[in-house]
């Protein structure tokens, strides 16, 4: 096994390029556990960690630029305010030790439909990108074509995951995330939601309920229908039950989810349900105070 | 006279204080500073110039006839010292704990998923696992045996061991049986005699002992032609009476050493990778070492049983027990190990705390294609505390009474008979344990103004602000054995040295006690400076070089081998003086041993222990057996059984999210009878353990088995509780002397682990109204698919 330890991002997308089957690994938290338990056999490692690029974050005010190994410990502690949504995400991540190690790029190049981030990510709205580069130049990615199946994203075979841009939150936003105990728990099934005042939209993400990470379409063109129409975005009034419920259902509809040991099929639709009514009901009640406060 | 009475007195006003280290005292332990800073070397951390790694090919499938093996491509991966299959074993082929059924390879049949084939010894263990990969079985897959109604339908589904292979009582695909009745029985004419009659049907799950350490040890071979096995293991002499055979050696030839035990709870009684490391060596001569993978680890070791169990109650219009009924299926899956203890426990326990007049119960274990099934802390009683509690709950809440007062009324206490027909002639305070437990002041209700999400159900993956949340309580009490039962002699070996070194009398203690955190090492240094009156105390590396001290299992060994300890510290102190009244001629009789110190209670200090000891050390070994019991009958369960009974009782109180079916416990209270706490500070943290462990098993903790194939063989999916799911468990404890036991203790490192499950499942049944007649309970079970 060859084991390559670029010092810079050029190096770094050179490596890749000559070796395309090389597994990239930074945190090792995810990694790590898959070489241990022997799932798999890379023919080569490209270790990221010297490329330090890869731990910083920048905020120009209207995205934030983040990089792909700043740990979940670090987005906890600096980017709640502009990446509240992602910051929840981040503390149901694993332990204190696994949070200091892993990073949202290990998440994305997992890809797996678990990943405590892509909910975070996919309702944090539109404009969520992952930046991929090769040697062949950069692209930016839109979160919703990122992920193709299960633990399979969209990357070339010579790409490499520098950074994700996420804007900064401009309304109120929620994770949650079911685990069969308090801490330390893959999800059995996860939901995370935005609002986005500033274009009237909501955003919406499924965990562990589909092959891939997925938002619920057509939860959100409804509530976005409703909000619009009854002019919610601009009263702040309450949504009312029905409302909620619909949208509860509408995310339930959405998700596909298998049984498996973590948890049934059923469940997970019924969890879901719950946990999008929950999170759009405290996502309005704060949004509806900030309202009034500034009126 | 009067001079010499005075300064005696003076003297010992200083002398007598007894040590703060000593019985009663709570030292903390020798290798505690050692295991929270990482630094304690476990068996997974032994190493030796030149040795190998071995490592063992596992069958995919739970049930299948081997048709080949070829080891040939294996044999060729450069770095590969040996490949073996069962054909190259030296001596007998088979091992187990109480009945020998098990191969030490497989033999023309696989039974279980994960079962060992052939071993591979190479000089890297990479270079191992591909020499692994490289061995070709040729298999004729067969549907695996799995459910009660297959086990229980030979002619169908096929037999798990071929009967005339049956090296027991076995027959059908039943491993064991016990049968019990006591006053009439349940008979048409007992039922009528009830007023209420409750039923219920229970499942309990298959849980894993978890230990943190895996399975290791380093097999060294030695000049004689024996073998050197330093071990993570619970009982040192019977790993050596299974080994010595297959290996071909005579026991003294077969030598252990205890390696750090990374946590055991049942799961290293039988035997892991000790022979099939010990023959890679004796193969290659060289050493070999094996640690096992975590995933290995949960195919490695046994689990505790799943069970089904039917339990019907009869009680009077005012409560009183008029019957009991029980049916225990226990699955034992592919092979024996303790199964048959496991059943005589359930049946004989099975009952729990109370008295009723008439009694029936038929436990048995399966013999099945899922992975074997043994000891667990609980053992046996486990299962059934979740039944009758279960049961308990059901009739109070028929008959409209307090679950508390209901469990009271029925209480046994001593004086009173077990359905074994055994008489309990020692303190038996159940009705004092549940009093105790529901006078504890509860914790506060949830604090809705100032919520803090780590403290509700689902904690920071921020499920709940404080919607569908609801709190429960819930009682239970249960009973354990301590020891070896059924007329096993499971006696204890001690060895106290006492000498002189640098000035000072120094006592060691040599046992070969396996300690695996109950804190064994820690009283054993407590009772020698209480009985010798000495400060310090060294303990021996716990080896076969000294007599068996047991198992460290069924809460005995402070009992065993503690027990053994007094008895040869108690012998040195005796041949300590009667050194001195030779040589000194005193006649007092009213000598003890305190600060290091001959003393006369009325004469004051005779002699320090090093002017009467000079170069010479006392040496002396003693036996502890326990009193005798008897096997309990075949068809009536009557017999004298266990040694000795302990009591836990429990209040547990929870919030649940009834909407997504998330629980957190908020409190576990223990109350227990400790008979004398040796070492206040362990014993409590026993009972903290063991309601932890149970807390598991109540509400995550479950080997997901389909088809006769394990599903979660990780931490990633075997799920046991972390900071966030323990609750304070606040502990009260009791010291009701029993006399026919060393210092009147009673073990304690299984009762609240019997007791805690049922108190939390009656919790959130309080909580949400359901029946939850499966554990551990899970979201959809609260929600979505309640079971049953």
């Amino acid at each position: 096994m060859e084991f390559l330890r670029p010092a810079t991002w050029d190096e770094a997308l050179a490596a890749k390029a000559e070796y395309p089957t090389a597994l990239p690994i930074a945190g090792g938290t995810d990694v790590m556990v898959e070489l241990n338990f022997d799932v798999h056999r890379p023919s080569a490692i490209l270790d990221l960690n010297r490329v330090t690029e890869l731990t910083e974050w920048t905020n120009d005010g209207s995205v934030v630029r983040l990089g792909a190994s700043v740990p979940y410990a670090r987005i906890i502690s600096e980017l709640s305010g502009p990446l509240p949504g992602l910051a929840l995400a981040a503390h149901t991540v694993g332990s204190p030790q696994i949070r200091n190690r892993g990073g949202v790029g290990g998440n994305l190049g997992a890809a797996s439909p678990a990943g405590d981030s892509h909910p975070a990510l996919l309702a944090a709205g539109r404009d969520v990108h992952v930046e991929a580069a090769s040697v062949r130049g950069t692209r930016l990615i839109p979160i919703d074509e990122f992920y193709v199946g299960v633990k399979r994203n969209c990357l070339e075979a010579d790409e490499l995951i520098r950074a994700v841009h996420v804007p900064v939150a401009d309304g109120p936003q929620q994770f949650s995330k079911i685990g069969t105990r308090n801490a330390m728990v893959i999800a059995v099934c996860a939901f995370g939601f935005a609002l986005h005042p500033k274009n009237g939209t909501v955003g919406t993400g499924i965990g562990s309920a589909a092959p891939t990470p997925r938002r619920a379409v057509e939860a959100e063109e409804y509530l976005q229908g409703v909000l619009a129409e009854r002019g919610l975005w601009e009263s702040g009034e309450l949504l009312g039950t029905e409302v909620v419920q619909r949208f509860g259902e509408l995310v339930k509809a959405a998700a596909s989810p298998i049984d498996d040991v973590r948890g049934t099929a059923d469940y997970r639709r019924h969890a879901l349900a719950v946990m999008a009514r929950r999170t759009l009901t405290w996502c309005w009640n704060d949004y509806g105070k900030q309202i009034r406060s500034a009126a | 006279m009067a001079t010499r009475t005075i300064q005696g007195q003076k003297n010992l006003q200083n002398i007598n204080q007894a040590s703060k280290d000593g019985i009663g005292g709570s030292p903390l332990r020798p290798d505690g500073n050692l295991k929270v800073r990482g630094e304690f070397a476990y068996s997974s951390d032994l190493w030796h110039e030149d040795m190998l790694w071995g490592m063992a090919l596992r069958s995919p499938h739970p049930r299948a006839n081997i048709l080949s093996v070829d080891i040939s491509e294996a044999l060729k991966v450069p770095g590969v010292y040996a490949v073996l299959t069962h054909e190259d074993i030296p001596g007998s082929k088979y091992y187990g704990l109480e009945i020998r059924d098990q191969p030490v390879l497989a033999i023309d049949k696989i039974r279980y998923h994960g079962e060992a084939i052939a071993l591979v010894a190479a000089d890297h263990p990479e270079t191992a696992r591909r020499a692994v990969k490289k061995i070709k079985v040729e298999y004729e897959v067969l549907t695996p045996i799995v459910t009660e109604e297959q086990c229980l339908d030979p002619e169908t589904h096929g037999y798990v061991h071929e009967p005339h292979e049956y090296k027991s009582h076995a027959y059908g695909n039943i491993c064991h049986e016990q049968k019990l009745v006591s006053g009439l029985g349940v008979t048409d004419e007992v039922r009528a005699m009830a007023d209420v009659i409750v039923s219920g049907d229970y499942e309990v799950g298959m849980q894993d002992q978890a230990f943190l350490g895996p399975e290791s040890g380093l097999a060294v071979p030695a000049e004689d032609g024996g073998i050197d096995l330093y071990i993570a293991t619970q009982w040192l002499h019977v790993d050596r009476e299974q080994m010595a055979p297959v290996l071909d050696l005579p026991e003294e030839k077969v030598r252990l050493t205890l390696a750090g035990v990374g946590g055991a709870f049942g799961g290293r009684e039988d035997i892991s990778m000790q022979i099939h490391a010990c023959l890679l060596a004796q193969h290659t001569d060289k050493p070999v070492k094996i640690v096992y993978s975590r995933d290995e680890s949960f195919y490695g070791h046994v689990h505790r049983h799943p069970a089904r169990m039917h339990y019907e109650h009869g009680a009077t219009r005012d409560g009183k027990l008029v019957f009991a009924d029980c049916r225990i299926v226990l699955d034992g899956g592919a092979y024996a190990s303790a199964s048959p203890a496991v059943v005589g426990n359930a049946a004989s326990l099975g009952h729990g705390p109370y008295v009723i007049p008439n009694v029936k119960m038929h436990a048995i274990a399966l013999y099945s294609n899922n992975p074997s099934c043994g000891a667990m802390r609980g053992f046996g009683a486990v299962q059934a505390a979740f039944g009758y509690e279960s049961q308990m709950d059901k009739l109070a809440a028929e008959l409209g009474m307090d679950p508390v007062e209901l469990r009271q009324l029925n209480a046994m206490s001593e004086g009173d008979f077990m359905p074994t027909g055994q008489q309990i002639d020692s303190p038996a305070p159940v009705v004092e344990l549940l009093q105790r437990a529901k006078d504890m002041p509860l914790p506060p209700p949830l604090d809705t103004e100032h919520l803090d999400v780590r403290a509700l159900p689902g904690a920071l993956s921020n499920t709940s602000h404080g919607e569908g949340i609801v709190r429960g309580v819930g009682y239970s009490v249960g009973i354990k054995n301590v020891g070896f039962s059924e007329g096993f002699d499971d006696y204890s070996t001690a060895r106290v040295r006492l000498e002189v070194i640098g000035g000072e009398p120094v006592a060691m203690v040599h046992t070969a006690m396996a300690e695996v955190g109950q804190g064994g090492v820690t009283v054993h240094a407590q009772i020698v400076r209480t009985e010798l009156g000495v400060e310090q105390v060294t303990i021996h590396p716990a080896n076969t070089e000294v007599g068996s001290a047991g198992s460290t299992s069924a809460s005995r060994q402070t009992y065993m081998t503690g027990g053994a300890v007094k008895l040869a510290a108690e012998a040195v102190g005796r041949a300590l003086i009667e050194k001195g009244r030779r040589r000194y001629g005193w006649t007092h009789q009213d000598i003890t041993l305190a600060g290091g110190k001959v003393v006369s209670e009325s004469a004051g200090v005779l002699v320090p222990m090093v002017d009467l000891l000079g170069d010479e050390a006392i040496d002396l070994t003693r036996e502890h057996h326990h009193r005798p019991t008897q096997a309990f009958d075949k068809e009536t369960g009557q017999g004298f059984g266990h040694v000795q009974y302990t009591f836990c009782a429990n209040r547990a109180v929870v919030d649940v999210d009834v909407e997504l079916g998330l629980v957190k416990v908020v409190e576990l209270t223990a109350v227990q009878d400790v008979g004398k706490a040796l070492n206040p500070l362990s014993v409590v943290g026993q009972i903290q353990g063991g309601c932890t462990q149970a807390l598991g098993l109540a509400v995550m903790e479950e080997i997901i088995v389909r088809d006769g194939k394990v599903r979660n063989a990780s931490f990633t999916d075997y799920l046991i509780p972390t900071i966030l799911d323990t609750p304070p468990i606040p502990v009260d404890v009791l010291e009701l002397p029993d006399p026919h036991a060393p210092y009147g203790l009673r073990g304690v490192g299984e009762a609240p682990t019997v007791s805690a499950t049922p108190s939390i499942v009656a919790a959130i049944r309080n909580a949400t109204g359901l029946a939850l007649n499966r554990i551990p309970v899970r979201p959809e079970h609260l929600t979505t698919e309640q079971p049953g």
